[in-house]
């Protein structure tokens, strides 16, 4: 396939006309037009993976079942689409994806066993998955041993790197900087007070946040509360907020509890319209849950939120409605999720090669202008340049855009200052 | 660490804080009793508890969805039809799963660790089918949103009073039924001797369905309710099944009032250890109070005669 092809499927408006209008046609017509530009097998897959003269295997790799079920759904639903949109348009070098799909039934073991499974067994050529912290720290050391490639969707709290590893959500430092600055900025606050659950993600999260108010902003972390994983009471936290007056909550409980924290949070007569709450762990998804009354009022910082007005999100939320139902809602991760077959597939096509370890080293750089989130990039370190948001929840489950950053944020999985 | 406030705001933070214990307490009773039943009274390790309480709060949120599309204007007293619905519903299954499963147990009580165990996953994936894999968010009438202003500083939530009343009316239910009526006194018979209860005419399989029922349909009722607390989602009943069995066990397994002494305990412990320091470790100090009490009196606080 020549350049000028390559850069015709990536603009927007082309893809959006191969998904929509022209569909079917491209389905049946596009494979045979490029069929004679194909690249022979041999030249690019030089180390025995699973791609034929017409197709190539990915992995998908995420809970159906177990307690992370609730959030990996998402994830699942967003690649297979991708997958599909990738495919109507023509495919990967001309040959389609087929996806094994495997379940990592919330278990970390069985996380890294079916990984095996999928590049010794299936060769897949990547492996779109893991959502957890723990299911990537199990599963990172099978893909750097068999040298296989895994695309992963959530934002977590940094300090990894990894050559067989694109991270397609924000990091940490990411995500919380520039939603404290705002805050700061926009609500002269002062004194913050933060719950999260006990795991590593709100922990380091929270040291950066912490180093952040303290250093920076001068402000003053007035409370820092943990929960186990799962807690369902809290109000002895919420008297505390009470009693310390804080100018912001910050938060980042997850799961279950989430919907426990601000069902109580409400019902204690903390109203959100007057007491600002910044959260890193409520998107879309949790709000389904949560219910729109209980949260509607805070904030939320991340990347991406499905009320985006820009014209890939308008493709691309009707897309997914159109093919997991018109109540699915979108949240960050999932968009997350959807970048990682697409940025394999511009990897692949820049490299012009298969090969795992041409795809990591033409990784940097590559750019996907048809992302929902708008324009991402890779960086060197193998996580996204993107922007950072703050939403504000709606009565409807839907976030409100309040603020975006106005450049890309710089990843930086391992900051200065801040460990 | 109270330099800093008024005496004001202490007294006030003190009363919200012992009436946070008061409706940890209430929570712990209300999922307790109905595995005090099912452990206490029957010997069955019902791992499943925490599935039939999500079976509940799935009910009630079909109710509030059935409501809202059909009878909007009734949707504010929606929750008392719910809650009586989910009684029923988990009430039901439980008496088939005791038709199914455990009657074939009663002479190997391990093994019902393992048969439920196994019956609660299979619950899990059977409502991850049906409902779905994500979260649902039951929609509470207004009246039972927000909170009692008592004074600027001390606010009451709502949903904590309701929990309250509804585990006093569904206490003093169970003691009713368990020592005062003719079918509690077969319960009581059939515990203690299964064998001379059966001579002296009492259908002791019978007995068995209806605890066992009964149990689950308390259980039924407090998922109902935890929807005003809680998540409800397919896995949800795995947050509640560790501190159920704690304050059951630690209350001594056959007695009523050891379940309640027990919740009254923990809650209070538990909420003013979180007071001075973070959740976790609060937690952390509780289990191991209640370890070690239990290391010296293994039978729990309240220890009656159980089956043989």
């Amino acid at each position: 396939m020549s350049d000028e092809e390559t850069k015709g499927l990536l603009s927007p408006l082309r893809r959006k006309l191969l998904m929509g209008i022209a569909a079917v046609p491209a389905i049946t017509m596009l494979p045979r037009a490029s069929f004679a530009q194909t690249p022979a097998t041999s030249a690019i897959n030089t180390t025995g993976l699973a791609v034929t003269d017409t197709e190539v295997t990915v992995g998908i790799l995420h809970s159906a079942t177990g307690t992370m079920a609730i959030s990996e759904t998402g994830s699942i639903e967003a690649e297979k689409l991708a997958i599909e949109q990738i495919n109507a348009a023509g495919g990967v070098l001309g040959r389609k994806i087929k996806f094994i799909q495997e379940d990592g039934a919330s278990d970390w073991p069985t996380f890294a066993e079916k990984a095996k499974k999928l590049l010794v067994n299936d060769k897949v050529a990547a492996i779109m998955g893991c959502w957890t912290s723990a299911s990537r720290k199990a599963v990172l050391p099978v893909v750097e041993q068999y040298n296989g490639m895994l695309y992963y969707p959530t934002f977590y709290e940094g300090l990894e790197q990894s050559k067989n590893v694109i991270y397609t959500g924000q990091e940490a430092t990411q995500q919380i900087l520039a939603g404290l600055n705002w805050i700061a900025k926009e609500k002269g606050a002062k004194s913050f007070f933060f719950v999260g659950s006990d795991y590593i993600w709100p922990r380091t999260s929270n040291k950066i946040a912490r180093k952040h108010v303290e250093n920076v902003l001068k402000g003053k972390v007035v409370g820092e509360e943990y929960y186990p994983l799962g807690n369902t009471q809290f109000n002895s936290v919420i008297n505390k907020i009470k009693l310390t007056k804080p100018d912001v909550i910050f938060t980042d409980v997850v799961g279950g509890s989430n919907v426990a924290f601000y069902k109580q949070l409400k019902a204690a007569g903390i109203d959100l319209s007057k007491q600002a709450l910044l959260t890193i762990s409520v998107t879309e998804d949790e709000i389904d849950g949560i219910g729109g009354e209980n949260i509607a009022g805070a904030y939320a910082c991340m990347k991406y939120f499905q009320s985006l007005d820009n014209p890939n999100n308008k493709a691309f939320v009707p897309a997914f409605k159109k093919m997991w139902g018109e109540k699915t809602v979108i949240g960050d991760v999932t968009q997350a999720a959807y970048l990682g077959p697409w940025l394999w597939k511009l990897t692949v096509e820049k490299a012009g090669s298969f090969d795992v370890d041409k795809i990591a080293a033409a990784s940097p750089g590559v750019e996907f202008k048809g992302a929902p989130e708008g324009y991402v990039r890779i960086h060197e370190n193998h996580h996204l340049w993107s922007k950072t948001r703050v939403g504000r929840a709606k009565l409807d489950g839907q976030f409100e855009l309040i603020y975006e950053t106005a450049d890309l944020v710089e990843p930086d999985p391992f900051p200065k200052g801040y460990q | 660490m109270f330099g800093d406030y008024s005496l004001g705001d202490l007294g006030s933070i003190f009363v919200m804080q012992g009436f946070a214990g008061l409706i940890l307490f209430s929570v712990y009773v209300l999922m307790a009793l109905g595995l005090a039943i099912i452990f206490g009274q029957m010997g069955v390790i019902n791992m499943a508890h925490g599935e039939f309480m999500i079976l509940g709060a799935y009910v009630t949120w079909m109710t509030s969805n059935f409501f809202q599309a059909y009878l909007p204007s009734l949707f504010s007293g929606y929750f008392f039809l719910a809650m009586i619905l989910a009684f029923v519903a988990s009430g039901a299954l439980g008496m088939l799963v005791e038709w199914v499963l455990i009657r074939h147990l009663y002479k190997r009580p391990l093994d019902t660790l393992l048969a439920t165990w196994g019956l609660s996953l299979m619950l899990q994936q059977a409502y991850r089918s049906v409902f779905g894999a994500r979260e649902v968010g039951v929609e509470l009438p207004q009246w039972m949103l927000g909170s009692l202003h008592v004074t600027d500083s001390i606010e009451v939530p709502i949903n904590g009073v309701f929990v309250m009343c509804l585990t006093l009316l569904i206490t003093i239910s169970v003691a009713y039924v368990m020592y005062k009526s003719r079918w509690g006194r077969q319960v009581r018979a059939v515990v203690q001797n299964r064998i001379m209860a059966g001579a002296v005419g009492i259908n002791t399989e019978k007995v068995d369905r209806y605890t066992y029922g009964l149990g689950c349909g308390i259980a039924g009722v407090a998922g109902s309710a935890f929807t005003m607390i809680g998540s409800t989602g397919p896995t949800s009943g795995q947050l509640y099944i560790v501190d159920t069995f704690l304050v059951v066990v630690f209350g001594g397994a056959a007695s009523l009032l050891g379940t309640i002494a027990s919740a009254f305990s923990i809650s209070q412990t538990q909420s003013t250890l979180e007071f001075f320091m973070s959740g976790s470790m609060a937690k952390v100090l509780t289990l191991l109070a209640v370890v070690g009490i239990l290391m010296l009196r293994p039978q729990g606080l309240f220890a009656l005669k159980v089956r043989k």
